[in-house]
């Protein structure tokens, strides 16, 4: 018979990254009044997202608080995932905040309490706990999204993100209740148990959907991202078309392959959300003239291929080697679609110049001459987004299309097929404007500073993650398949 | 063999090295760079003449492959191999690359490296298109080939090169994303990208597809080449891509890339959906014959000389689908040298009309007359390079094309008939051309201080001329060690005369007894 401590500390293992994260940024809100250098803020906030992911190392698979935590493999894919956007993040921030003169401390902090949130998204086995980390991750972001307080733009992305997030959460919290007041549990392991397929437990696993689907920017829910994406400090743009996005997808895919109720309604509520995802993000990008703002529509695009294997995984249920293949189509995509964000973003961020004054097409003229690096790892990324070979992207959406065609989604294959056309071409946009136009009129001094080191060198490790995962995506699919993921499939 | 079987790993990896080398050497030194990309493909090109001694003449299946796992799930292997047909679109592609460095001595002067290393990795992707056995393979060298072509286009091409570029990328991209979608259902169906074992299961019965199944199959891939070739009416890219392209960008756009097309109809699209191939053939012969009269008779028109050739380029393909598409050996031979004679004769003729816009940097036919008196040397070898394009026999175009209406004619004499009347049209715009351009008086006083061709330039015309030749009169050095792979397409097109001998390649062989149920099946059809 374990003691109290015993049991206590076995808990505590399993929730070791999320009290490294957590503990660091209360650390480093305290430090704040005693220590000036910025530099040394960010060495501890990088030491602490580090120190989170690796932990990882020594915790052990098992479920943990009576089975409000269950810490597997697929969790541990995500704690590395988000832990490593923390980390790139915080030190693409770095200059990004010395440029912008903002605070550091709390900046980090809030980073770090965001991926304590992500952390518990990825690892809860009940819905209340859910919902806990999602709004521990939801209300970090809003803060961060409003951090430039003398922008007009960032006020409005915080407010806008608030009150519709809110909104969202709302939705969610009431589908738990509905599903407690049906099956009278809230725990994924209990649920799944159950038969309940009853319009009440429909209508709460739909109000679920809502909540979640708002905040992966799934259309139609998706109509805050863009506005909230420009005006967030570019940095933290990143931040929340990786982090966030991949932890919920987590969070949704965990629920929704163990609660099996209702599996024909969710192939269709999948289908639908995956193609309107894929065609409003990528008209939408379409039309922009924002860099900024075409990547927070390529990011709903992005979504949409994502969901598309959600409406794989629904529809071969009977086929477990299906499924896990499905399964590893949405971690691989997912994984690599975040590395790249971040990559993206943070070339962004640095070309944007201080207070992000340069982020139309017009200002990337001629970028190939005036920053190679910037212009060559940007295009990288761009051509991965857009799923040409040897990147991380093609394979990503190369699974996504086994995925489909796999489980005879024929139509969701072409629709992706569309899309990519049509993203061809704003691709293909901002690379023809980088190295086939020039600048219109005279380049401004502050326009053509180069890109600081800590940027440097997060685009430097996103660009060699993106080519190592377009040349040999093994490695990672072998993580992501080699254990079956313990998630449970009846 | 020196490079111990891994010739082909060679060829596809070279110029890929040789790209990192100029990438990295940062020489600012124009004239360093552009001897270094010579030398780089010159060695390529020597390289790739070692694959002539390596296949021997009458080899069935593939003489060369290279094979090693890449990837286990889905297994995706490294799977080079070459037939006699995939040798010499190699050595087209390699021959035209120091073509292409050496035409680009004086025209390119911005961004020279950055040029080079596109032509190179244009070069890889093209190579590794013609030696992948590997259907992912395949397509990810179709894919990769894609950027460097878009950026040679919009960053050196002329004044509406980004129109030109983004119209091609985006045409590519819409027929290569249905290939994928084509190549995956493949996968699902038989659990491998292997393209031998595929035809194997097929052709063995293994892989039953039912007729709707196949025909979609068969125009995935086939609306992916059809693009790429350019067949009627999926040609509008090719004007703009040629008339906005750099001269070297012409030389390998038309020489070796619309080949890619040709090539995957003959490795894929016949040998995997023969049925679907045989129902689609008529529409797709009316097709080609209507790309052979309309691009000759749209080049008739041209006042611009490089929109002409580009349009030349559309009708001479056409020959070559027709070719295809008639299923018969001869046709099929002529299919294939009328690739490789194009590509040469083309390529010659994008060289000559950038030579005259190097010195005018207009294309316009009225601003040009009279030429022959201060440029005879250049006079004389675009009418050399034009009769051979318009198929003059001991020229290599009469090869080809006399092959592939020899062949059709058989089949359908009709269609030869149509087909004959692009042959006599191309005599018309071209022989018009040339009197426009060369012969009358000189009209405008620019054009007679033109300057003949330097010895560089010479060069490059006598080599091209001497292979213009030389493939005119020598045609059995070719025939003869592409011959067994085109009978083999030819023979599992043709269920009658079929039997083991005809499946190529490795892979697993069926079993006596599904071969025999294949042959009941393909019987009732």
């Amino acid at each position: 018979m374990e003691s109290l401590n015993q049991v206590m500390l076995r808990n505590v293992f399993h929730v070791l990254p999320e009290l490294l994260w957590c503990g660091f940024g209360v650390m480093l809100m305290l430090l704040q009044p005693f220590v000036k250098s910025r530099q040394v803020l960010t060495f501890l906030a990088l030491v602490g997202a580090a120190a989170g992911t690796l932990v990882t190392f020594f915790t052990f698979v098992g479920s943990a608080f009576s089975g409000l935590i269950q810490f597997d493999t697929f969790s541990l894919f995500f704690h590395w995932l988000v832990g490593l956007v923390a980390f790139l993040v915080i030190l693409s921030s770095d200059s990004y905040l010395q440029r912008e003169n903002l605070d550091g401390a709390e900046f980090y902090a809030l980073v770090l309490f965001a991926t304590t949130g992500m952390g518990v998204l990825a690892s809860a086995q009940e819905l209340l706990t859910a919902f806990i980390g999602l709004e521990m991750s939801s209300i970090a972001s809003y803060i961060l999204a409003g951090y430039r307080r003398d922008s007009i733009k960032a006020s409005e992305s915080a407010v806008k993100y608030f009150l519709l997030g809110s909104f969202a959460t709302a939705f969610f919290l009431y589908g738990i209740a509905l599903v407690y007041g049906v099956t009278g549990s809230t725990n994924l392991a209990a649920l799944s148990e159950t038969n309940s397929n009853g319009t009440l437990m429909r209508l709460g696993l739909t109000l679920i959907l809502v909540g979640l689907g708002f905040k992966v920017a799934a259309a139609p829910f998706q109509i805050w991202t863009p506005d909230v994406y420009e005006g967030a400090p570019t940095p933290v743009t990143a931040l929340f078309s990786a982090g966030p996005k991949a932890a919920t997808f987590a969070l949704l895919l965990r629920i929704f392959s163990t609660v099996h109720a209702a599996t024909d309604y969710w192939f269709w509520a999948f289908w639908v959300l995956a193609t309107l995802t894929m065609f409003v993000g990528n008209l939408g990008a379409l039309v922009q003239n924002n860099v900024k703002r075409m990547l927070a529509y390529s990011s709903i695009a992005h979504a949409g291929y994502t969901l598309v294997a959600f409406a794989a995984v629904t529809s071969v249920r009977g086929d477990p080697e299906a499924v896990a293949a499905a399964y590893a189509a949405v971690l691989f995509y997912l994984a690599s679609y975040s590395l790249v964000s971040v990559g993206a973003f943070t070339v962004v961020s640095e070309i944007g110049g201080q207070g992000e004054r340069y982020l139309t097409y017009d200002e990337y003229a001629g970028l190939g001459t005036r920053q190679p690096f910037a212009a060559a790892a940007l295009t990288l990324f761009l051509l991965s987004l857009l799923g040409l070979p040897i990147t991380a992207g093609f394979f990503g959406k190369f699974y996504i299309f086994k995925a489909a065609i796999r489980s005879d989604l024929v139509w969701l294959a072409v629709f992706i097929a569309i899309n990519t056309i049509i993203g061809a071409y704003y691709y293909f946009r901002l690379i023809v404007m980088m190295y086939m136009r020039e600048y219109k009129g005279t380049v401004p001094a502050d326009a053509s500073h180069g890109m600081s080191p800590t940027a440097a060198m997060v685009v430097a490790v996103t660009a060699l993650i993106t080519l190592y995962l377009g040349l040999a995506p093994n490695h990672i699919l072998g993580i992501v398949l080699s254990q079956p993921l313990i998630l449970s499939t009846r | 063999m020196a490079l111990n079987g891994h010739l082909l790993t060679f060829l596809v990896f070279f110029p890929a090295a040789g790209a990192l080398a100029l990438l990295w050497l940062r020489g600012d030194d124009e004239v360093w760079i552009r001897r270094f990309a010579l030398v780089v493909s010159l060695v390529e090109f020597l390289a790739s003449l070692l694959m002539l001694r390596a296949i021997p003449i009458g080899a069935s299946g593939y003489p060369m492959e290279e094979f090693a796992k890449w990837i286990t799930s889905p297994p995706i292997n490294y799977h080079l191999g070459a037939d006699g047909i995939s040798m010499f679109l190699v050595i087209l592609t390699t021959f035209l690359t120091p073509i292409c460095v050496l035409a680009s001595w004086q025209g390119i002067h911005a961004r020279i490296k950055e040029f080079h290393v596109m032509l190179l990795l244009l070069e890889v992707g093209v190579v590794g298109v013609f030696l992948s056995l590997d259907m992912f393979l395949f397509f990810l060298f179709w894919e990769i080939m894609l950027i460097p072509m878009a950026f040679l286009i919009g960053i050196w091409g002329h004044d509406r090169r980004i129109y030109a570029a983004v119209k091609f990328v985006l045409y590519t991209m819409a027929g290569s994303i249905l290939m994928l979608v084509g190549i995956i259902w493949l996968y699902n169906a038989t659990g491998t990208f292997d393209l031998p074992t595929i035809q194997v299961m097929i052709h063995s019965g293994q892989l039953v597809l039912s007729e709707r199944t196949e025909m979609l199959l068969f125009l995935a891939f086939f609306v992916a080449f059809a693009i790429k070739v350019p067949l009627f009416p999926l040609h509008t890219w090719l004007p703009d891509a040629h008339v906005e392209a750099p001269t070297a960008g012409s030389i390998i756009l038309a020489g070796v890339l619309l080949k890619m097309g040709t090539y995957g109809m003959i490795r894929f699209c016949l040998p995997l959906f023969p049925e679907a191939a045989h129902r689609a053939a008529p529409y797709v012969a009316a097709l080609a014959i209507i790309g052979i009269i309309y691009g000759a008779l749209v080049a008739l028109v041209q006042p611009n000389l490089k929109k002409l050739v580009a349009y030349s380029s559309v009708s001479h393909l056409g020959f070559v689908v027709l070719g295809i598409f008639a299923f018969r050996e001869i046709s099929m031979q002529g299919a294939v040298y009328q690739m490789l004679a194009h590509g040469i004769s083309t390529g010659a003729l994008f060289l000559l009309v950038g030579m005259l816009y190097d010195r005018r940097h207009t294309f316009e036919i009225t601003e040009y007359g009279g030429l022959c008196a201060p440029m005879p040397k250049l006079a004389a070898f675009f009418l050399f390079v034009a009769l051979s394009s318009m198929g003059l026999p001991m020229l290599n175009g009469f090869v080809g094309e006399f092959l592939v209406l020899l062949g059709t004619y058989q089949a359908h004499w009709h269609w030869a008939a149509w087909a004959t009347t692009g042959v006599i049209l191309s005599a018309c715009y071209l022989l018009w051309s040339y009197q426009r351009v060369f012969y009358g008086d000189i009209t405008h006083q620019k054009n007679r201080e033109l300057k003949d061709t330097s010895a560089r330039e010479s060069g490059m015309l006598w080599a091209l001329s001497v292979v213009i030749l030389w493939m005119g009169i020598n045609s059995p050095f070719f025939t003869r060690r592409f011959a067994v792979p085109c009978k083999a397409v030819i023979e599992q097109m043709n269920p009658n005369l079929m039997h083991e001998a005809a499946v190529p390649g490795v892979g697993v062989r069926g079993s006596g007894l599904q071969a025999q149920n294949s042959m009941e099946r393909l019987a009732r059809h």
